[in-house]
């Protein structure tokens, strides 16, 4: 009887701490929330407004002063072009080394994963150097590019756990029946797996829309993206809070909601398919 | 393994993949050896030449040097302490299910999708600002004096916003892995007896083991490359206070124009990276053996 009194009270203390805990991590995006509706004095008050008179000045202002629509289509174009080019390049990598391997293939799979480790820094001076002198300074392409080619071990390493899971005797059926190695990959492998491909798609699109190196280093104007954008807040300290809010408001949201949806898929990408 | 297989044309699709990576990796680093060896200063483009080691010698012998190295250890390694200590903590509170859970696991990771400018920015100013930010209200509340984050505690104040956006990480990968941790057992174990702290430390951790390597390699991948916190917030400083690795070669490159001594402190970066690699490399492929 105690023993069961007991534990309801520890139950209940760890339900409230759990509650407790997740709001002080999820604090400063609520924060940040709220404060993208108030108005710039609101904002600054001390002790804060936790009731206010919400405005969308701060959105209207950021979509008509600040050219929004500019930095998001660029964030768009850079991480959904990363994500399409590493796609293409990395299902068929992955099908290469889950149905074909060799000797070499986990060697090779390990060294991918060791490129992911060269740090940025190592080359930004060849990589700046090589963009100035291809014209590729502030162009989306060299975004798009870049980005592609630092989420590709993960993006072959998900997709290589992916395809290894499917019994490979569906694929031997298909060759059985005359199919093609592109129609196998295609009609079959592809439709099977499309889950596993979604979220690493989806991943790629995460990392590239947050990546913030090469953004701030390789872009000022016409290609810069979201990032950058944000970024720009940081010179006049502290003058436009509620602004600085509604733009990273607007920048976070779709891929915040995108991560809520595909949070568990998300582990095996991130953790190299070590962790499922 | 037979030739049959091997020599099956279907081999060739890896070969996109393994020559862009292999481009990607040996050009731009070729590059910056041989940089690292020229005195080349994009203000004199005319003027470069030879000069040997003089550039990490430039590098060994400048103060800030030492000081970058020091505070990337200090970042990466306070960051890792505090989120795998903390993601441990916190799923293990939260695996169990209640009303709620889902959205308490939604709220608790949400962090990680926050780009790093925004998640920079607004501990900054909304929250760490000494006059008008949330915590200096929360002090004053208290009684305190309001702390100046940035400017006296600057180092701290950086560890605090990564730590911010990588214990969500942490925790999305061990409450995943607790899923899988064998319900029987340890109903078994409490039925023998056994208490919070034991059945947490003979078979919650054990059960962690590998997550948490897996962890702490793929943030230390991220963690030696920080650079968008620090480039929005105090720019390095005050002085070199926080300023790391990747910061440094960033001032010698596009600040300074110095493309030698940058690509010299690239090497270093890169070494540093590497001793690192060479550990978490044989920690994953060991688990990688395992399961196959």
């Amino acid at each position: 009887m105690t023993r069961r009194k007991h534990n309801q009270t520890a139950r209940t203390i760890r339900i409230v701490g759990s509650w407790i805990v997740a709001l002080i991590v999820f604090f400063p995006i609520l924060w940040m929330l709220l404060t993208s509706f108030k108005s710039e004095l609101d904002a600054f008050s001390m002790p804060p407004h936790f009731f206010f008179a919400p405005t969308l000045e701060n959105y209207e202002q950021i979509l008509a002063r600040a050219n929004y629509l500019h930095y998001a289509w660029n964030s768009i174009v850079t991480a959904g072009g990363a994500t399409i080019l590493g796609m293409i390049v990395a299902v068929p990598a992955a099908y290469a080394f889950a149905y074909h391997p060799t000797l070499k293939t986990k060697n090779v799979l390990l060294w991918m994963l060791s490129t992911k480790m060269l740090p940025s820094v190592g080359v930004l001076v060849p990589i700046y150097l090589i963009c100035r002198d291809l014209n590729m300074l502030d162009s989306k392409t060299a975004l798009i590019i870049i980005f592609a080619l630092i989420n590709l071990p993960i993006m072959v390493w998900m997709i290589y756990t992916y395809f290894r899971d499917i019994p490979y005797d569906i694929l031997e059926a298909a060759r059985m029946d005359g199919a093609s190695t592109g129609q196998t990959m295609f009609r079959v492998l592809i439709p099977v797996s499309r889950g596993g491909l979604a979220s690493t798609a989806l991943l790629c699109l995460i990392l590239s829309w947050n990546e913030a190196f090469w953004s701030l280093n390789l872009t000022t104007a016409s290609a810069a993206p979201l990032t950058a954008l944000v970024a720009s807040f940081s010179s006049p300290e502290g003058l436009f809070w509620a602004k600085l809010s509604a733009v990273s408001t607007l920048a976070c949201a779709p891929i915040l909601v995108l991560g809520w949806l595909s949070q568990r898929q998300l582990v095996r990408g991130l953790t190299f398919g070590a962790v499922k | 393994m037979s030739a049959r297989i091997r020599k099956r044309p279907e081999r060739l699709l890896a070969q996109p993949a393994i020559i862009m990576l292999l481009v990607w990796m040996i050009v731009p680093l070729a590059m910056t050896l041989y940089f690292s060896t020229q005195y080349y200063n994009l203000l004199y483009p005319g003027k470069s030449a030879f000069v040997g080691l003089e550039n990490f010698a430039y590098f060994f012998t400048y103060p800030s040097f030492w000081t970058s190295i020091l505070n990337t250890i200090i970042l990466v390694g306070s960051v890792l302490v505090v989120t795998v200590v903390g993601g441990v903590l916190i799923s293990v509170l939260v695996d169990e299910t209640f009303p709620g859970q889902g959205i308490v696991r939604m709220l608790l990771i949400s962090p990680f999708f926050i780009m790093p400018t925004v998640a920079a920015l607004v501990w900054k100013n909304l929250l760490m600002n000494p006059v008008s930010g949330f915590l200096a209200w929360v002090w004053k509340l208290f009684g305190a004096t309001p702390v100046n984050w940035f400017a006296d505690w600057p180092l701290f104040s950086i560890i605090t916003v990564v730590s911010w956006e990588w214990l969500p990480f942490a925790i999305l990968i061990f409450v995943t892995a607790l899923q899988s941790l064998d319900r029987e057992q340890m109903e078994a174990a409490r039925m023998d007896g056994a208490r919070g702290f034991a059945i947490f430390r003979y078979l919650t951790l054990p059960h962690l083991a590998r997550p948490i390597a897996v962890v702490v390699m793929v943030e230390a991948i991220f963690l030696l490359n920080i650079f968008a916190e620090i480039f929005v917030t105090t720019n390095g400083g005050p002085g070199d206070a926080t300023t790391n690795v990747p910061y440094l070669v960033y001032t010698q490159a596009l600040l300074e124009f110095d493309v030698g001594a940058a690509s010299a402190g690239g090497l270093v970066a890169v070494v540093l990276a590497n001793i690192m690699a060479v550990f978490l490399i044989r920690l994953i492929g060991k688990s990688l053996t395992e399961k196959t």
